[in-house]
């Protein structure tokens, strides 16, 4: 065998039993979207009901109500492995922890947060966004959320060993989740206003293409760091 | 099943002590463990037992002493690569079946061999269990499935941390027995125990750690 062949045969491996997981964990994949559903409704009914009010605000709304929901479901990429023993297996295995915990990511993205921009063109009607902006929301999240998991999936790394760790995540993925932020919907409000919006998508993609590179790198020494 | 006689392991220790914030937790210990040979490491509760089979696994970094690996040809610092460790964590998903908690392990250990985990579960005492997820089975069964997989690993040398607990009578014989078959064929055994379980039907060397705390 290779070792392309066996870097895929134990990527694939690694997706086919998270995969598993959260199939069999449901609960956790409703989670997410029933928190974005609410934050969504919630605000409508704070806020005027006027159709052009809230579409003006519906690409923050929308952008605020996904990031935050994936910060929610950040604890659980590594919580279940490190208390029943599994990520002690994969630190001791020859595999290198890169690319199991690139693929942990991957399936985190699909499982936790594809489901929300799947979602997005209900939560769009939801809040009046006019149809020709859907199209820039959708791209600027499609390629911003995985971005989202991926320097989540670092923090989150840096914070394993620590019990109750959600204030420190949540206190140290907020300084690096506002650039994504300010350049995902920053990008849908100037489609909005008739500006060139593929600029920040393109900084957006820059970003995502150095994160796939080197967040399962850095999120693997932040592991071997923090159960040693 | 493997020989390692010809693949033979010698794990050599020496002086070595570690401390977790100043306080030492256990230490300086000598010993030597060749292939063939099982070494009992007994001790009370926070003697550092658990410690010890961390340092040697690789997940914790001893503050001094030497620890060395030598296979024919090769010399490695910790047992990382050379070794199948049973926890007190399953390390295997609740979730998951016992057959797909294997097949997991086997491939990222790179040792798929699928046509060995029935055979294993049968030994372990787990047959008419293969498809039932680990969040049902017993903890003696949790522990059992932990032996298959140790057993699966065709590690030249296993770390068993108190391989007997929970077990029943049965299962501390087949503890006693997975051991006995893996020194026979050259391997190495490090087990731990706190003592309350008679020691194993198994020549051993022991290794008594006193608790460095109360010795103060």
């Amino acid at each position: 065998m290779t070792s392309n062949q066996g870097a895929l045969s134990l990527f694939a491996a690694q997706c086919r039993r998270d995969l598993r997981l959260s199939l069999r964990r449901r609960g956790d994949i409703a989670q997410p979207i029933l928190f974005a559903i609410m934050v969504i409704t919630l605000f409508t009914l704070a806020t005027s009901a006027e159709p052009k009010k809230l579409a003006e605000l519906a690409p923050g709304i929308i952008w605020v109500a996904i990031l935050l929901s994936s910060l929610l479901s950040l604890d659980a990429i590594y919580r279940s492995d490190f208390e029943d023993g599994s990520l002690e297996q994969m630190l001791m295995s020859p595999a290198p922890l890169a690319l199991l915990i690139g693929a942990r990511i991957l399936v985190h993205w699909l499982s936790a947060v594809m489901p929300l921009v799947v979602l997005t063109p209900l939560f769009a009607q939801m809040l009046f966004l006019p149809s020709d902006l859907l199209a820039p929301l959708m791209i600027s999240l499609l390629v911003g959320t995985p971005l989202i998991s991926l320097v989540g999936a670092v923090i989150a790394a840096l914070t394993v060993g620590i019990r109750h760790s959600g204030m420190l995540l949540a206190l140290l993925a907020l300084p690096l989740y506002v650039p994504i932020l300010v350049f995902g919907a920053g990008a849908v409000v100037a489609a909005s206003q008739g500006f060139a919006w593929l600029g920040a998508i393109s900084l957006l993609g820059a970003g995502l293409v150095i994160a796939i590179v080197l967040a399962p790198v850095a999120a693997a020494a932040a592991i071997k760091i923090s159960l040693t | 099943m493997n020989d390692f006689s010809a693949n033979s392991l010698v794990l050599e220790v020496k002086q070595l002590s570690y401390f977790r914030n100043e306080e030492k937790i256990f230490g300086p210990i000598n010993f030597s463990l060749s292939g063939g040979n099982a070494l009992l490491v007994t001790g009370d509760n926070g003697s550092g037992k658990t410690t010890l089979l961390r340092v040697l696994s690789g997940l914790l970094k001893a503050q001094s002493g030497e620890i060395t690996v030598s296979k024919p040809g090769q010399t490695y610092s910790d047992l990382s690569h050379a070794c199948a460790y049973l926890a007190h964590k399953p390390g295997h998903k609740a979730e998951l079946s016992c057959i797909e908690n294997l097949e997991y392990l086997q491939a990222i250990f790179d040792n798929v061999k699928p046509e060995l985990i029935e055979p294993a579960l049968a030994k372990v005492g787990l047959s008419g269990y293969e498809d039932t997820p680990a969040k049902q089975l017993s903890a003696g069964q949790n522990k059992r499935l932990g032996l298959a997989r140790v057993l699966l690993s065709h590690s030249p040398c296993w770390l068993l941390d108190e391989p007997y607990a929970n077990l029943d009578l049965q299962g501390i014989e087949l503890v006693n027995q997975l051991i006995r078959e893996q020194t026979g064929r050259g391997g190495a055994v490090l087990l731990t125990t706190h003592g309350a379980y008679a020691a194993p039907a198994v020549p051993c060397q022991t290794l008594v750690l006193a608790n460095s705390r109360a010795e103060q």
